[in-house]
Parts: C-alpha cells; structure tokens; sequence
C-alpha cells in the first residue's frame, strides 16, 4: 500500500443513496393514502430519536434505558408551552424542546457518564422514572395520566386550514422530512467527525482513550447531550402528531422501544436506528390492529427477527450485498 | 539534568509497598530496561508515573516540572506516554484509525463534532507514516482486533509513539509473542525510538532482549531498586545475579 487507504476517499454511493431514498420518502405522501404517510411520520420522528440514541449505544457503548426522559421532555415541553403560554409555533416548541433537553440530559448526563455497563443503564431507567412520576403525580400541572392535548400548530408561522389529516400528511410530514433530513446529516457528520471517532474509541477501551489524552468523562457526557436533545426534538416532533402527550411517553417501557427498534434495525449500521424505528412502528401499528393481545403478537415476531438477524436489518442487508459482490 | 525523576516515591496495597521511597531517573535519549521478579514494583513504579495510580508520597519530576499531580491527558502533553502489558487497542477500529486517534488527540482536535474526520488528510498521512515506521503499513485497513498478537503489539506501541512523547514506557512489548518474533519487535522499536531520540524504559522479562536493546538497567525487587548501571555493570552485580537471574555473577 502507498499512502492512507479508503479513509481520505468519501464513502462510496452514500450520498447517492441519501439523495435516492430522501426523493423517495418525499415522493411517497403522493402515491399513498394519508393514513400511511402519517404513520411514515411517526417512524420518520422515532428514527431521529433512535439515531440520538445510537449515538450512545453504538458509538459510545453505553445502554441507556432511560431515553423515554427525553422524549418526554421534548413531548411535555410542547404541551406545557400550549397549555400555560399558548404558543402556536412549532418553531417555539422545537426552540423551547432543545432548551429543555439540553438542561435535563446536561444534569442526568453528569451523574450518569460516571458509569458504564449495567450500572449506567440502571442511573438512566431510576432518573426516567423520576420525571415518569412527576409527570404522573402533579397531575393539576401535567394532566395527570390524561395527558395534554396538543394542537395543530403553525409552520414557519402559518396556519394550517381545513382538515387535520390532510395537514398531518402533507405539511406536517414535509416539515418532520426536513427535519428528520438535517438530523441524519448532522448526526452522519457527527459520527464521523474527530469527536466520532474519539466516542469509537472510548467504546472501544475507555483505559486506552485516556492514555492517548481523550477525557472520556467529559466526551461522555457531550455524546449524552447530543443523544438526549436529538431524542428530546423527536419528542417535540411527536406531539403535535399525537395530538396527546401522556406520561406513557415517560415511562420505562417506551425507553425499551427505543432500544429495541435500534437494535431491530442494527446498531453497528449508522442507518440501522432508522430503519428499525420505521419497521417497528410498522409492526407495532398493525399488531395493535390485528388483535387484542398485540404486545403477545409484537414479541414473537421481535423475538423472531433478533434471532433471525443478529446483526439487525441493515447488518443482514449489508452482509448480503457483500455475499453478492464476491466479497 | 535528568529528563524523568523520581523521589521517595511510595505506593502501598494494605500491608504490601509495592513501591517503597524509590529515587528513580531516565535522562534524555537512552533506552532503559526496567527489570525485577513478578511482583517487584516495575508495572506499579511505571503505572504512578504515567498516571494511572496515584502515590501515597513522594514526588515525580519531569524536565524539571512537579507532574506528580497532573491527569494523564496533561501528562500525555508534557511528553508521558506508555503502551501495555496486555495490549490495549481499539479493535473494532482499523489498525490506521487506532493511530489515528492518537494523532488527532495529541494535535487537540478531537473535538471536533462538526468536520469529518476524513479531510484532515495531515493526520491521516501522519498516522499512516507511523505506520509504516512500525512496518505495520500493509494492516492499515485492517481492524485492531483481527490482527496477530505481533501486530498489535507493534500497533500498542506504534499508538503510543504517535502522541510523539519525550519519554516511552513500554510494558513488556515481546510477552505473549513466539520467541521467534521478538526480535523484529524489539528492531523495530529501538529503531523508531532511537531515530527520534526518545528515551524508552522497557520493562521486559526476557534477559537476552534486556541485554541486547538497553542503554542502562534498572533492577527492582521487593518494591526499591535492587541495581542501577550498564548491562555489564548488572551481569556483574551479585546482588542481582543471586536475587534475579539465579546464577553467579557474570566473570
């Protein structure tokens, strides 16, 4: 070999395929019913906060159990800020949602990074379910386990009119793709950024990351930052199209979710979060459709497709494209 | 003046000092072996200096600075590196990226979450002319982890010496390897270290490596220093030869 390899060179067909599949989900609202696209959306929103979440189980190697916090944070914010200060704007609510993740996972994060394996998963599940039972608890303020209804809100300060699906489907859902778009760039970069590779090494060996002069502890908690405000704009993203926030959004099963669709679609793949959540919300809408005893149904066929593909979606794709290539 | 001192350091385990008031030095440039029976204080003497334990008293100088406090990332500024007895690598990073992020962190770019880590062709050039010092040029692609114990020992040290220290402690760069391959290691090593002038302490257990690589030889037992002098001047030490080496003195 005569110099550096393939690392200097840009990624083969990623932006190609970038390109390819974002011309593909913005064609989609077109030539599928509303119903559809929505549910698209609902995937597109857990996809950004599964990719925040990845950040710290895939690149950080941290498991966290307790990202519903976030999500919630994000959701809650939205609602509060409609029910006590009457904002409209979805620019506030996503303005407002950064702010309070930023503040949350800043004080989480700096109790939590000290630790590592089961002792880190732990914190993460004990301090979500802190916020769970505030949100459960202060009923008067939160609504309790009714929740908070969240209107449609203004796009770039402009009203939406007529019907709410429609709204939901066309401009909302552009709006969510946009976003959904600037987040899986800005969390490619990221990724594969001197700070990213300094997160793999961490993962890697935490003794080692330190002995070439990385502050593990501090780079740590800015991957847990970064994860948590990523997950908390997911969850701002979330309200209006739920149209409720509840403290099931808090609550420790949900943070299982998150984890479980990043490992559905393959941890080790940058895209595999996204992939995951989209599949997940897929198969979870249509087992709550097909029978009452959904979660029975939704575990068989997890349980089903972990073992069928260790490696998540993406991992398997990938494995087989190579297989074909001869590689 | 001596690039590294060490005075009256101690370092206790319970009962045990597993570093005892020892007055150690590496001047600027030589290769120095650090050697003793297991359990005579080398790893501990060499985990105090580099940071990863704290002593109990005593201080540790280096190029004249009080470092006895200092976090190993500001060690690893001043110039203090080391590799590992059990090889610490990234492994599911490439061999070049291991040096890579050496490069980047000695350089204080690590954080930089907002460029891609691949347009810095300066590094990436720099880590892979490391590699290549290391012959480990043709594994550049390859993951840490998929690499022969021989290799990684080369690549231990190879990311070590890409924080482009004044001083290296290598701890026992030829353990686990086939008789056979450690000489090359041992060759590749001094080369580098010599050619750059950087002072190298190696602890190592091998006596034929000890004696043929080393400028000068510390021995330790029982948590001080037992012996200090030329490999000649230790061949003939009787203290040594009746505590270490289990043979007369070397005539």
């Amino acid at each position: 070999m005569s110099g550096p390899p393939r690392e200097l060179a840009a990624p083969p067909g990623v932006l190609a395929g970038a390109v390819a599949v974002g011309a593909a989900l913005a064609g989609l609202p077109w030539v599928v019913d509303p119903y559809q696209t929505i549910l698209l959306a609902y995937g597109l929103v857990m996809g950004i906060a599964a990719l925040g979440f990845n950040l710290l189980l895939g690149y950080t190697g941290l498991l966290s159990f307790g990202h519903s916090a976030y999500f919630g944070v994000g959701a809650y914010t939205v609602a509060l800020l409609v029910k006590y200060a009457g904002v409209t704007s979805m620019e506030a609510f996503l303005a407002a949602a950064i702010a309070a993740s930023v503040l949350v996972t800043a004080v989480f994060g700096s109790v939590c990074v000290r630790y590592t394996r089961i002792f880190f998963g732990i914190l993460t599940l004990a301090l979500s379910q802190v916020l769970w039972s505030l949100a459960f608890k202060l009923y008067w303020v939160t609504g309790g386990t009714d929740g908070l209804r969240v209107p449609t809100p203004t796009l770039l300060g402009v009203t939406a009119r007529g019907d709410k699906i429609q709204f939901l489907a066309r401009e909302y859902y552009y709006y969510v793709l946009v976003i959904f778009a600037a987040c899986t760039a800005l969390m490619w970069v990221i990724v594969h950024s001197p700070f990213g590779k300094a997160l793999q090494a961490i993962r890697d060996n935490e003794t080692r990351a330190a002995f070439v002069g990385i502050r593990v502890w501090r780079y740590r908690w800015i991957a847990f930052l970064i994860s948590g405000v990523f997950t908390g704009l997911a969850g701002a993203l979330w309200a209006p199209l739920n149209g409720l926030t509840t403290p099931e959004v808090l609550y420790w099963p949900f943070s299982g979710e998150i984890v479980f669709m990043t490992v559905l679609g393959g941890f080790r793949a940058f895209a595999g979060p996204i992939v995951g959540a989209v599949v997940f919300n897929y198969l979870k809408t249509y087992a709550v459709g097909f029978t009452v005893y959904w979660q029975l149904l939704l575990g068989a066929v997890l349980v089903g497709l972990v073992l069928a593909l260790p490696t998540g979606i993406v991992g398997t794709v990938w494995r087989l494209v190579r297989r074909a290539r001869g590689r | 003046m001596a690039l590294l001192v060490t005075e009256r350091l101690v370092k206790a385990f319970g009962e045990t000092r597993a570093v005892d008031h020892v007055d150690f030095r590496v001047e600027e440039g030589e290769v120095l072996a650090l050697i003793g029976s297991n359990g005579a204080g080398k790893t501990t003497l060499v985990n105090l200096i580099s940071g990863l334990l704290a002593p109990d008293a005593g201080r540790i100088v280096f190029r004249g600075v009080d470092v006895t406090h200092h976090s190993v990332p500001a060690r690893i500024r001043a110039g203090i590196a080391r590799s590992f007895q059990l090889v610490n690598l990234f492994d599911q990073l490439t061999a070049l990226d291991n040096v890579a992020v050496a490069t980047f962190s000695r350089l204080g770019r690590t954080f930089r979450p907002l460029s891609l880590a691949a347009r810095d062709r300066a590094v990436w050039e720099e880590a892979f002319e490391v590699l290549r010092q290391f012959g480990l040029d043709g594994r550049a692609g390859a993951a840490a982890g998929g690499l022969s114990q021989g290799e990684r020992k080369l690549l231990d040290v190879a990311v070590a010496y890409a924080l482009r220290p004044r001083l290296l402690f290598l701890d026992e760069p030829t353990s686990g390897v086939s008789t056979r391959e450690k000489a090359p290691i041992m060759e590749t090593i001094t080369a580098v270290v010599r050619a750059e002038r950087i002072s190298a302490t190696i602890i190592e257990h091998d006596m034929d490596v000890v004696f043929r690589y080393s400028d000068r030889i510390v021995v330790m037992h029982e948590g001080a220093i037992l012996a200090d002098g030329t490999p000649d001047e230790i061949r003939r030490n009787e203290a040594v030869a009746a505590t270490l080496l289990g043979t007369a003195p070397a005539r």
